[in-house]
């Protein structure tokens, strides 16, 4: 018998299949998305807490219903509202630094509608570090110490927000997801704006842009940057304790 | 010029494509590699909201995965169910599983633990309430409410 030539196979095409494999599995795979929106949970209450009294005028109410209704400080609000809605109440009766004083609100009224900024001032908290110090109390002499900072990285004095001014937030058993995310989303968008508002009037840096290179270079003074910031437009978000708001409809 | 002729006369081979091949497998190999795969098959299906706000975690192994949504295959029905590594679990189960998922990461890691709430965009806040509520009771109170990113709107 003749020895039949093998003849060569043509390779050609390797390249081909290789591609389309590849091609497959870049389009197949799922990566794992790590992304989404950032929430600390309050710890557990103990059964023995008081309910704390607070200000009407401190707390801004958002309720979302069974039918994905927001109810925000008793008005019907569309999702689409209320992240205006929330920095007027953030902003309150202004920051002592770039917004108007609104002078078309009445305070002192029984019922206020924004919480009452106050006014912190340099020579007022200078004092209070000494005497902090003299009694050996070094973490409030801290915090007054953060304070001080914040002055002069702005430049003049500012008003802070009262310490039980706070967005609360209820919702009820049969919301859906989606209406709690965009809730909270809209929130924490609220103060963001307003923080790279501040921060691009006072740094010529958005406070994101401020976070990001921080959490890069861990400069310190990139840290007092933010801290100054979060001092003026502090994040309170509270959950209020789940409830069954439903009952009440039926 | 005859010396420029003589150059141009002498033909250059074609470009061997014989490594090509290898070339793309060494391409897809290094993708199979670098993909970090799930680790878990998802038991339900999850669509994820929209957010703007969006905070992404740089050190993945501190995540944890809780997967909330109606279940994939239909002989469990389609009410939303609770997924826990790879099995459907209860709400008391919880804190049971956030102590052994503690005990895997290092002892210096522990109280830096993230919980990733994968929830299906159309289930009611019920579940998820109750599952937050067992959480903060684990003292597991990191959370990120799994997104996919869009712009702020106006």
């Amino acid at each position: 018998m003749a020895r039949r030539e093998i003849p060569e196979i043509n390779a050609g095409s390797m390249a081909d299949i290789a591609f389309l494999l590849l091609i497959f599995w870049l389009v197949t795979t799922t990566i794992d998305s790590d992304e989404g929106v950032k929430r600390q949970l309050p710890p557990p209450v103990p059964p023995d807490m008081e309910q704390q009294e607070v200000k009407d005028g401190d707390v801004y109410n958002v309720r979302t219903n069974f039918r994905d209704e927001l109810l925000v400080e008793k008005e019907v609000l569309s999702i689409g509202q209320l992240k205006d809605g929330a920095k007027d109440f953030l902003v309150a009766t202004g920051t002592g630094l770039l917004h108007p004083e609104r002078p078309n609100i009445t305070l002192g009224d029984d019922n206020m509608k924004y919480p009452e900024r106050q006014w912190v001032r340099k020579a007022e908290l200078t004092v209070l570090e000494q005497s902090y110090i003299a009694a050996g109390q070094d973490k409030r002499a801290e915090k007054v110490r953060e304070k001080l900072t914040a002055i002069a990285l702005f430049g003049s004095d500012y008003k802070e927000l009262p310490g039980s001014a706070l967005i609360s937030l209820q919702t009820d058993r049969n919301t859906s997801y989606d209406l709690y995310l965009q809730v909270q989303n809209e929130l924490e968008a609220a103060v963001n704006e307003l923080r790279d508002e501040l921060s691009l009037a006072k740094f010529n840096e958005s406070y994101a842009s401020l976070e990001e290179r921080y959490s890069r270079t861990k400069e310190a003074s990139l840290l007092d940057k933010i801290k100054a910031i979060r001092l003026v437009f502090p994040q309170r978000i509270s959950e209020a304790e789940p409830r069954d708001a439903s009952q009440g409809y039926y | 010029m005859s010396k420029f002729k003589k150059n141009s006369k002498r033909e250059s081979g074609a470009i061997s494509t014989a490594s090509l091949p290898d070339i793309v497998f060494m391409l897809l190999f290094f993708f199979m590699v670098a993909t970090v795969l799930r680790t878990e098959e998802e038991m339900v299906k999850v669509v994820r909201p929209e957010a703007s706000e969006i905070y992404k975690i740089e050190k993945k192994h501190l995540i944890r995965y809780i997967n909330i949504g109606p279940p994939q295959d239909k002989r469990y029905g389609t009410e939303p169910v609770i997924q826990l590594n790879d099995q459907f679990a209860d709400v008391v189960q919880i804190r049971d599983w956030v102590e052994n998922e503690r005990l895997t990461l290092a002892e210096a890691e522990q109280t830096k633990m993230w919980v990733s709430m994968k929830v299906d965009q159309d289930t009611k806040m019920g579940v998820v309430t109750d599952v937050k509520q067992e959480l903060r009771k684990a003292s597991a109170l990191k959370v990120l409410y799994s997104a996919s990113s869009r712009d702020r709107t106006n």
